[in-house]
């Protein structure tokens, strides 16, 4: 059982008692260290880290979510992931994975944050709905307010799995009945990583927590918590399609010839060119494909609020609050329309008004001008 | 308004003249790439990518009218400091009395196309009016939202760090998707101006006879004498320094 599980072993002494090989040890860390991004010098590193770190203890929190991010997580390309990860890394708490249940479970959960107060990682995988109480999601018996504030108190850092946990997702989306929210508007105190995606890509799942191991630090981050390392480029730019966007062919629909051809998506509403992931570098499913490869636009599922944002399948042009025919540029026709009218009345009733003086300098005028002839 | 007797005047300096027709060339510009790359023209045809790049030179355009303009704006803040009373910046917002009053004849007169009950020539302004001057700077705070948001949404794609001082717009409002509905959005607001703006222009062209239309070309306005002589300025040589003519502090016109 998870909580029984000897803490005393290296990764790599686990990684070799299941029958890897050094060389497969190697591969993965070449591998692994290739996903974070890392220079072909630090390949080393890793290796190290790996044959000298004890497991950090890990607790999976799951919330308002649908367990996509874990699906993704064990779908993670190389063996060795799901093996160190599932097993090694060792979640000592996790609903979906785990052998024990029920109690058996929560005193797992409870034995490890007693334990490892301090040291052990918590991922949180969804949402925490705050309102009426935090009554919308309740695992054994208390809500996921309650169990994230107590679990979050004694880690040493928090892992914001998937988007639900970032930004609130599909869940959040208006009216967010439930007011489902994201990790890091609950917890203030402590480091928290953000790998938004509606799953995020089980490799770069993997690799924050191999490089959690091998630094023992946070990996660099940005401005909103996200590893730089896979959320530093949007989609758009990594894009194998972009040739056809910088040349100006569009499929404008999803079966005319220029979809057929291969064209880029923009038209029919990728969103990649406002999306922040690794999807046309790494892709999915072992490097397989992606949505855009596979001819359906990036919906920006790592985006905040991608729900919100407008259709998946039409250009973003559309503004909150006055409908969903309308665009921004159908109300600003319009309005330049009632404006341009406006204006020319203005200038009807102006002549009118001001007739008397305009008489005036016009006579005035005339009569300078007959002085010439004169 | 009778059309005897005007002084010309050189209101708008050479700087503020190239400034605003810079201004005009790079909002026109941006507005059409702008909407071009938000809704590109549909191409049926069976070309390779390899062939064409015009979508890209349509936004290498627009970034490249971008800094045109946010630099242009730059030289116009400088020169707010150094050019003439009618360029300060002082001009733009109602600080006195007068350009309060100002507002409410301009408001009056102008827009809901009253009469004045006696005829002040000091109510036409030798610069900008009041109301224009406020529209002015309302239209500045939209060109700051522009800026803020397009190279907020820019910093990403360049090494540089003048476009990368930006990059916090993005993540303050919640990722591109927000950043691109409000940067356009905000365009529209350049083409409602623009209407205003041209049609005042005119408006105040045929009513008032002063030149202007032209005075964005030339420079010059014209005044009519009895507002130099009721500012006591009837004697003076026209290129009296403002700090002699201490009337002129309280024109409501600059
Ligand atoms: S398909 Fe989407 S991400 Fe790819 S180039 Fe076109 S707009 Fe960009």
């Amino acid at each position: 059982m998870a909580f029984e599980r000897n803490t005393q072993e290296t990764y790599y002494e686990s990684i070799i008692r299941q029958g890897y090989s050094r060389r497969d040890f190697m591969k993965f860390s070449t591998y692994i260290a290739a996903y974070m991004g890392l220079e072909t010098s630090a390949i080393g590193q890793v290796a190290k880290s790996l044959e000298t770190t004890h497991r950090i203890p890990v607790i999976w929190e799951h919330y308002q979510e649908c367990t996509c991010c874990s699906e993704s997580f064990i779908r993670s390309d190389h063996p060795i992931v799901a093996d160190i990860i599932l097993d090694k890394i060792s979640l000592d708490y996790t609903l979906t994975l785990m052998a024990a249940s029920g109690h058996q479970a929560e005193a797992a959960k409870h034995a490890t944050m007693e334990k490892y107060k301090g040291e052990y990682i918590l991922c949180v995988e969804g949402s925490v709905p705050m309102g009426d109480d935090g009554n919308y999601c309740c695992i054994a018996g208390r809500s996921a307010k309650d169990l994230l504030i107590e679990a979050a108190e004694g880690a040493k850092a928090i892992i914001a799995w998937g988007s639900c946990a970032c930004n609130g997702c599909v869940q959040a989306a208006y009216p967010n009945p439930t007011q489902a929210t994201p990790i890091d508007k609950i917890i203030k105190n402590k480091p928290i990583i953000k790998v938004p995606g509606c799953p995020p890509i089980g490799e770069v799942m993997a690799g924050i927590i191999v490089h959690l191991i091998t630094f023992d630090r946070l990996p660099e981050l940005d401005n909103i918590g996200r590893p730089k390392a896979f959320y530093a480029k949007r989609v758009h730019d990594s894009c194998y399609r972009r040739p056809y966007y910088d040349a100006g062919l569009f499929a404008e629909t999803f079966d005319d010839q220029n979809a057929k051809e291969g064209y880029c998506l923009y038209k029919v509403g990728c969103k990649g060119p406002m999306t922040y992931n690794s999807c046309g570098t790494i892709r999915w499913n072992n490097g397989v494909s992606f949505p855009i490869q596979s001819g359906h636009g990036c919906i920006g599922c790592s985006e905040e609020d991608f729900w919100d944002n407008g259709p998946f399948y039409e250009r973003m042009t559309g503004l909150a609050g006055f409908g969903i025919e309308s665009s921004a540029d159908t109300i600003g026709k319009v309005a330049a329309g009632v404006l341009a009218g406006g204006l020319a009345a203005h200038a009807i009733a102006a002549n009118i008004s001001k007739r008397k003086e305009l008489r005036d300098s016009i006579r005035t005028a005339r009569e300078n001008e007959k002085k010439f002839e004169s | 308004m009778s059309s005897k007797n005007y002084k010309r005047v050189y209101v708008w300096e050479l700087p503020v003249r190239i400034f605003h027709w810079i201004n005009v060339l790079c909002i026109t510009v941006l507005a059409v790439t702008g909407f071009i790359i938000a809704d590109p023209p549909a191409i049926l045809s069976g070309a390779e990518a390899s062939e064409s790049y015009w979508f890209g030179t349509v936004r290498v355009i627009h970034f490249g009218a971008a800094y045109i303009f946010f630099f242009n704006m730059i030289l116009r803040i400088y020169w707010s400091f150094v050019g003439n009373r009618f360029a300060h910046w002082k001009s733009f917002l109602p600080f006195s009395r007068e350009m309060r009053k100002n507002i409410k004849h301009v408001l009056k007169v102008d827009i809901m196309l009253q009469h004045d009950k006696t005829h002040d020539v000091r109510n036409i302004s030798v610069g900008h009016n009041s109301v224009a001057a406020l529209s002015y700077v309302a239209l500045f705070v939209v060109a700051l939202v522009q800026v803020f948001t397009g190279f907020g949404l820019y910093s990403d794609m360049s090494g540089w760090w003048l476009p990368d001082l930006f990059a916090w717009v993005v993540p303050l409002l919640g990722g591109d998707f927000m950043v691109r509905t409000i940067h356009h959005v905000a365009t529209w607001v350049f083409i409602f101006f623009t209407l205003v703006h041209v049609y005042l222009v005119f408006y105040h062209d045929w009513l008032e006879g002063r030149g202007e239309v032209s005075s964005m070309f030339g420079g010059y306005k014209f005044v009519s004498e009895e507002r130099f002589r009721k500012e006591g300025l009837a004697d003076m040589p026209q290129k009296t320094p403002p700090a002699e003519a201490p009337k002129a502090e309280t024109n409501p016109a600059t």
